[in-house]
This record gives C-alpha cells, sequence and structure tokens, in this order.
C-alpha cells in the first residue's frame, strides 16, 4: 500500500500587504525575506515534513521548482543536505513546469511502487516575479510544501491518477526572464487552466466511477481567488463544503508548491475514511484520489500551513520587497569580497549545510564547527557526527551591526547561540525584530542563503526566534 | 627558565603622523619611520643586522622593506600577527638580539590600510576556511558580543553602561588632542559619545576606533651596547604572547565578559617582569581600545580593576591622564586609528617616548614601568600581546 505517510510545509515570516501594491488590493501575500529562495524554502517544507521521522529511513528527494537559482546544477541535491538526507539516496530535480510539484509526487509515487525506494520525500517551492504592480505579482507568494512517499505508515493512501497535458502558451518565463509572462487572462482561464483542469478531473471520476460526492475535500491548484471555485462548481463539487481554502488572501498563489501546501492544508483537517481529490495545474495536468488512513491520527508536532501561516509578520513597505527580490538595484559592494572556493565549499559540506557538528567520544563535548582535536580533552580524532540543525537553542550574546554587508539588511545581528542538549554557534540571526533579541531568546536553525558570488549561491545556517 | 628581562633595549624609535594618507605608500611610511628612528639612534641603515617587518595589508615577504630602506642583502622576516603583529614583529627582533645572532636590529610595522575601499581588506579565513560562509567578520560585531554579554551579566542598563563606555571615548580624546601624531585631535563631549549613530549594538562611531595608514619603528640592541649610544635607553620587561584556540565558539564555559587571551598575557608578562601588584607597579598603560568595551574589558583583564570594578575606576578617573594609573596617554587607537601591525610599534612608541621625558604636554610625572598590549582576531581566535618597559 503506497501513499503519503507524512506532510510538511513552510511560509516565510513575511507577508507583504497587497494594499502597497495597489490601493484596494485584498489580503497579504506571503514572500521570501531577502535570505531566502526556494531551495531554503524546500529545506524548511522537507524538514517539517521529516518531524518525528528517522531521516536514515528516507531514501530519495525528488525537488520541484520553477525557480531554481540554478541553470545547471542540482538544486535536490542541496535541499537533500540540508534535511540532512543521507548520501545514498535518489535525487531528481522536477523543473519547467507549474505542475512539477505532482510530477514529482507521481515520480515518487512509482519509485515506491516499483520497489525502487522505500520512502521518498517530494518537496516543492517557488518564489515567482509578477511585473511590479501587475495582478500577477499581487498573487504571487512564496513558499513551500512537502510530502513523504512510502509503503508502511501511511495517512493517505494512492487510489488512483489521471493525466492530461495541454500544449498553450498561456504562462511562460523563457530563458532569461525574470518575471513572469501570460496571454489574455480570459484565454488563458477558458482554453488553459479550466478546460485542462476540468478535463483531468472528469477523467479521474471516469476512471474510477467516483462521483463529486464521494469526496470529503477537493483540493485544487489555483491561478488566483476565484477560479478555482468556478471550476469546481462547474465540475459539481460543493464549493463550500469541499473545496479546500487556497488562503489566497493570506499567501498567494506559491506555484509547483501549491498543490501540495493545500493538500497538506487538506491533510491537515482530515479524518480516518476521507476520500481526496488533488489536481494540479501547469501545461497538463495530474489528478489524484487519496484515501486518508487511520494512521493520520498518529501525525503530531508539525507547523503545516496552519501554524506557518499564522506565525506571520506584515510589512507594507513595497520599496523593501523589491529590493529583497532585486528589482531595485542597492549600492554594490565595493570592498574587497573573498571568493568563494568549490574545493572548500565541498569539504565543508556536511559542516555546511547539514549543520553536522561534532561530539567526542571521549568527553562528551558537542563542537561546532567539526574539529580534529578536542577543545576540551584534547583526544585526537575520536569524534561521532552531531546534527545541530533540529536543536533549539539559546542567545548567549549577540549584536547589531548598522554597517557591515549584507545591507539589505539593517542592522545585521550576529548571535552567539548555546544549543540545548550541548554545542555553541556563532551565526547570523534573521526573521526577527530588533527590539525582540535578547540574551536568553529561545532560537530555532533555518537554512538560508548568505550571498551570491561568481554564480555560487552559498548557503548556511541562520538563528531565528521560534516560529510560534 | 630564563625570561627576556633586562636581555634587550630600544636605543631608537620612529613613528609617521597616522591618518589617511592618501598622498603615501607603504614604503614612504616606512621610510618616515625609519629615517627617524636611525636619527634618533645615531645610526645608519647600514648598521641593521638583521630586521622584522610586520604587515597584513601590504604583505609581500620582508623585500618589501630592504627595497624601501635599501637593506642590502640581510636577513628580513615579514610578520603577520593581525592586531598584535606591531607588538610580535617587535618581539622577533628581541629575541634574536638576545639570543646573540645579532647585536642591532630593527623592527617595523607598517599598514597602507585606506587603499582598500572602506579600509580594510576583509578577506580573513577561519573559522570555515573558504567556503565563506561565517559571517564576514565586522571586527565590531564581536566586540559588541562582548559589550552585550558584559552588560547582560552585570546587570547594567544600556543608558548607564553607555556613559561609562562614553567616559573612556571622552578621556581618550581628551588626551589625543596633546598628541601631534593621532589622527583625531579633538575633544568630544560625554553626550556626543552617547548620542552618536550606532555602528554595532551597543558600540557607536565614538566607540570605535579609525582605521588608518601609519608606521612604527624601534632599533633593539643589548644594554651594553645601548649604555655606549645613550643614557636614556629602554630596557625590554617582559614579552608575552598568547592566541586563542577556538574556545569561545567550542566551550561554552567562554563568558564573553573577558578576553582569556588576555588574561594569560598579562600573567606572562607580570611573571616575566617580576610584577606582583600590577595596579600598584605599573605607572602607564597603552591598551588595545580598537573600541571603548576593550578597553573597560582590559582594565579588569591586566588586573588593573577587580573583576566587574572597571565601570567605576572609570568613573573615578583612575585610568586617566592625572589619574592614579594613566592608560592612552596618547589618545590610543580611537585618536591614532589603528594600521594593524603598526599599532603595536605606535604603543611601543609611546612608552618609549614617556619614559624618556619627552612626551610633551601629556609628559607623566612618573614613568618607571609601561605597559603595552595588543588583542586582535574575533572571539575565540585572538591573539594577544602584554609587553612590559622599564628604565635602567
Amino acid at each position: 500500500m503506497v501513499g503519503i505517510t507524512s506532510y510538511g510545509a513552510y511560509v516565510p515570516l513575511y507577508r507583504l500587504s497587497r494594499e502597497a501594491i495597489a490601493p484596494g488590493a485584498r489580503g497579504e501575500k506571503a514572500i521570501c525575506n531577502f535570505d531566502e529562495d526556494s531551495i531554503t524554502m524546500a529545506a524548511a517544507a522537507a524538514i517539517d515534513c521529516l518531524t518525528g521521522i528517522d531521516r536514515e529511513t528516507v531514501d530519495g528527494l525528488y525537488f520541484a521548482t520553477t525557480t531554481s537559482p540554478y541553470k545547471e546544477k542540482s538544486g535536490a541535491t542541496i535541499v537533500a543536505m540540508a534535511a540532512d538526507i543521507k548520501e545514498n539516496a535518489l535525487t531528481a530535480d522536477f523543473a519547467h513546469s507549474l505542475r512539477a510539484g505532482t510530477s514529482a509526487l507521481m515520480s515518487a509515487i512509482d519509485a515506491v511502487k516499483a520497489g525502487s525506494a522505500k520512502k521518498v520525500m517530494v518537496a516543492a517551492a517557488d518564489s515567482r516575479l509578477g511585473i511590479p504592480s501587475t495582478p500577477y505579482e499581487q498573487n504571487f507568494g512564496d513558499g513551500a510544501g512537502a510530502l513523504l512517499i512510502g509503503d508502511s505508515d501511511v495517512i493517505a493512501t494512492i487510489e488512483a491518477s489521471y493525466s492530461v497535458y495541454s500544449e498553450i502558451m498561456d504562462l511562460w518565463r523563457a530563458d532569461g526572464d525574470t518575471f513572469v509572462r501570460s496571454w489574455e487572462d480570459r484565454f488563458t482561464t477558458t482554453y488553459g487552466y479550466s478546460a485542462t483542469v476540468g478535463k483531468a478531473v472528469s477523467g479521474l471520476l471516469k476512471k474510477t466511477g467516483l462521483k463529486p460526492g464521494d469526496f470529503a475535500k477537493v483540493v485544487l491548484y489555483t491561478p488566483d481567488a476565484r477560479r478555482s471555485a468556478d471550476l469546481a462548481k462547474k465540475l459539481g463539487f460543493d464549493v463550500k463544503a469541499q473545496l479546500q481554502d487556497p488562503f489566497f488572501n493570506a499567501m498567494g498563489n506559491t506555484g509547483t508548491a501549491l498543490p501540495l501546501m493545500l493538500l497538506a492544508a487538506a491533510l491537515e483537517e482530515a479524518k480516518a475514511g476521507d476520500r481526496i481529490l488533488l489536481a494540479s495545474y501547469g501545461n497538463g495536468s495530474d489528478a489524484l484520489v487519496l484515501q486518508v488512513t487511520d494512521q493520520i491520527a498518529k501525525i503530531k508536532g508539525r507547523r503545516g500551513i496552519k501554524g506557518y501561516l499564522e506565525s506571520k509578520k506584515v510589512i507594507d513597505d513595497y520599496k523593501q520587497y523589491l529590493i529583497w527580490r532585486g528589482i531595485l538595484p542597492i549600492e554594490p559592494r565595493k570592498e574587497t569580497v573573498a571568493f568563494i572556493s568549490a574545493p572548500a565549499l565541498w569539504r565543508e559540506r556536511d559542516a555546511n549545510l547539514r549543520l553536522q557538528g561534532v561530539k567526542c567520544q571521549a568527553c562528551g563535548t558537542i563542537q561546532y564547527p567539526p574539529q580534529r582535536v578536542c577543545t576540551k580533552c584534547h583526544a585526537k580524532d575520536q569524534f561521532e557526527p552531531y546534527r545541530l540543525s533540529d536543536k533549539k537553542a539559546k542567545i548567549f550574546t549577540f549584536s547589531m551591526d548598522y554597517i557591515t554587508y549584507p545591507v539589505l539588511e539593517r542592522p545585521v545581528v550576529t548571535s552567539t547561540i548555546d544549543f540545548d542538549g550541548g554545542g555553541r554557534m556563532q551565526c547570523y540571526m534573521t526573521d526577527r525584530e530588533d527590539k525582540q533579541v535578547e540574551c536568553g531568546l529561545p532560537v530555532e536553525m533555518s537554512f538560508r542563503k548568505l550571498f551570491v558570488k561568481d554564480g555560487i549561491h552559498n548557503y548556511f545556517w541562520k538563528s531565528i526566534p521560534l516560529r510560534t | 627558565m630564563d625570561g627576556i628581562k633586562d636581555k634587550v633595549a630600544i636605543v631608537g624609535m620612529g613613528c609617521t603622523n597616522f591618518g589617511e594618507l592618501w598622498d603615501k605608500n607603504h614604503k614612504d611610511l616606512v621610510v618616515d619611520a625609519c629615517y627617524e628612528a636611525f636619527e634618533d639612534a645615531g645610526i645608519e641603515p647600514k648598521d641593521i643586522q638583521m630586521a622584522w617587518y610586520g604587515s597584513r595589508e601590504t604583505g609581500f615577504t620582508g623585500t618589501q622593506l630592504a627595497s624601501a630602506l635599501k637593506l642590502e642583502y640581510i636577513p628580513i622576516t615579514r610578520v603577520e600577527n593581525f592586531c598584535a603583529g606591531g607588538t610580535d614583529t617587535f618581539r622577533n627582533a628581541c629575541y634574536a638580539v638576545a639570543s646573540g645572532v645579532c647585536d642591532i636590529a630593527l623592527a617595523v610595522g607598517v599598514e597602507k590600510c585606506k587603499d582598500h575601499y572602506g579600509g580594510f581588506n576583509m578577506d580573513i579565513l577561519d573559522p570555515f576556511d573558504r567556503s565563506m560562509v561565517e559571517w564576514e567578520l565586522p571586527p565590531a560585531s564581536q566586540f559588541a558580543q562582548l559589550a552585550t554579554r558584559y552588560m547582560y551579566h552585570y546587570g547594567w542598563k544600556y543608558e548607564d553602561f553607555k556613559r561609562i563606555l562614553s567616559m573612556i571615548d571622552v578621556k581618550n580624546h581628551h588626551n589625543g588632542t596633546m598628541s601631534p601624531k593621532a589622527q583625531f585631535r579633538r575633544e568630544i563631549t560625554i553626550e556626543q559619545a552617547m548620542n552618536a549613530p550606532l555602528i554595532s549594538y551597543p558600540l557607536g562611531l565614538f566607540d570605535a576606533c579609525g582605521v588608518t595608514d601609519g608606521s612604527a619603528a624601534a632599533i633593539i640592541t643589548t644594554p651594553e651596547i645601548a649604555k655606549k649610544m645613550r643614557k636614556d635607553y629602554v630596557l625590554v620587561k617582559a614579552l608575552a604572547l598568547t592566541n586563542g584556540a577556538g574556545q569561545a565558539v567550542l566551550q561554552p564555559e567562554y563568558n564573553f565578559i573577558s578576553i582569556p587571551e588576555t588574561v594569560t598575557a598579562a600573567e606572562h608578562a607580570y611573571k616575566e617582569a617580576g610584577i606582583t601588584n600590577p595596579r600598584r607597579e605599573v605607572d602607564m598603560a597603552i591598551v588595545h581600545d580598537c573600541f571603548s568595551i576593550t578597553e573597560l574589558m582590559t582594565y579588569e583583564d591586566l588586573q588593573f580593576s577587580p573583576r566587574g570594578k572597571a565601570p567605576q575606576d572609570v568613573e573615578a578617573g583612575t585610568f586617566a591622564l592625572d589619574g592614579e594609573l594613566p592608560v592612552n596617554t596618547d589618545g590610543g587607537l580611537k585618536c591614532f586609528g589603528h594600521p594593524l601591525s603598526a599599532s603595536g610599534l605606535r604603543m611601543i612608541y609611546e612608552v618609549y617616548k614617556q619614559m624618556q621625558g619627552k612626551a610633551g604636554e601629556r609628559q607623566l610625572k612618573k614613568v618607571d614601568i609601561g605597559l603595552t598590549h595588543n588583542v586582535g582576531g574575533i572571539c575565540g581566535f585572538f591573539n594577544c600581546t602584554v609587553a612590559l618597559f622599564g628604565k635602567p
């Protein structure tokens, strides 16, 4: 029996009030902080999904996005490292279509069915840009969803699927384009979204012999606040009772991640026996039937959509958003900027990306970064790896720097933190309000992008106040 | 183990003006500092048998010094030890003279910081190597973290603690007005310091020294030779150097209210010089006030003030020019700025001039024992020097 064994999500802390973009516009959209992107968000969702799960059991990680920072270079491997997935795991990048999230999901299901893997993580994230001041910019939100596919402890079985593809120029970004391009709205809705998702859902119902009334919940990708409701109604569903809220006014359209995030939201509310219909969109549609099992009661401790949506900070500064996304330029750095060495990145990959410290086998002292000689007992080369990324910590001391880089944030907070259970680290602190920073503040670790140099996106961990 | 005490003497010193010296390169600065030292010692460049050249920003071997001074085919070692580089350069030259391998050695420190945008080459490695994931080590943030914890540990309110730090800034600025070679030579008020823009909370503009260009040099020889050269030579009483091993980040016991590298270097130096009561026996100290918090902590780490009591000593004026133990009589890094490898030798220059009674307006009455101190790097990775000097 193959299906979903866990779910997770990530919504950035910051929300931009749509009013800040266009007077009268309603709601908020979730936006990445300056140091976040699809890779960091996918990592956060994967880690949420891994709550209470032995990471050693995960033998695959698929990353889906249309906004990978790299055109040539895997993003999945970075996400896998941040989620501390073992090295002999299947990894793959699914890209170039908003349907990539469910493409990855279908592939993961097939991989587990075929016996190529026992547990495959699917993490989808997007952070797309609409041309400033257009409805697209208002609609797009940033976020990530993650599903763990396996064949034991399944919380929702995959009962059936039906896919169609559709060649149409409705939304596109050519190589080198920063912003999403589109054709006229009524054309794209009628012959793109509605027609295609409608075909997939109808095909699935026909294939399975199920009727709209057989579902507890229908989870539909939607390009905006209205379309999924229009479509659900047309297909014979009871919008109020059955359609999963797309959180359009709280989050926005998170692209590739949206179907997975909305499914996670549906699972948060689901009870054993519920039947769920999921349909994605992007040059076609994948539609799936899921059946919730009694294992759903065992899933606990995730922040999920609900937790992450509640934890937020609304900003009204549109300019700030434009600067964070690189749309408005900032004064370029003139100081000597060090280069990043690829061999050093490779050498330090476990320390930097897995946030792997060491524990001295002789005296038990936990140390970060990893050492050869113990700081305490001076034993040489007697260490075992020790994961710090999932540990909570407290601020021991900090500073708030108003002149250093990156100039994208003022002030830059540096923190020295002590991990619960041992270990100390110095790191930047992000996603915080200045006035909340104090000695003793509880923090957690968040995977972030430090800076980009020579096309290398340098990822590392920062402390953040607990997202509660 | 026999220490360095009374085994070497300084017979000549030179020091350039410190500042944003846009019109001079590092060799100009070296020539200016060294020729002042040669003249002071009454020797010629050709009398130099060995030399040590301290520089971080303008490195590339001892040939930089050789070519500036036309020292022909003598051994020159380049020293790089960050903010402690100047004193370490001096220290190595002293050891060579004490060992008997040479009679007259030259120690020079120089930095041409202001050719770098912002004055500081930030390409510093550690602890993560070239993967560049550590924050870019802004020095202000490192010392600000010490200030934050000191405040928290001793329960200081921000405004009250800021006033203490500002009193240090005001004192150093006052002393700087009497230092012709200093970059900043004007009085400031406590209110100015307290209300200045923040550089790195809790440190503001006047809590930070500038980054400048400059050079200083010393001629070192044996006491026997020194006696024949001049009456007012200065004896080295102790030279201590310690380095951190990452303890601040590796050991949660590291408390951020003290710099252990300074504590241990001071202990070594006092032992070498035979000093048992530093507060009473040391007549003046030039300490590493890269930030006001550094000077405050150093009072405690050098055993001038009891633990946690330095703020009270600041309020009592203990370290003022007319105080019980004057500190940074020349205005310190606050007024001179900090060309890394030159600073240590600039500090020794002040002690040397004070001992010779040539400190002008800022001359102290009694200077039998003088101390210099440098601390450089980041928490856990500081390198620290403490040196003691005395009269013949």
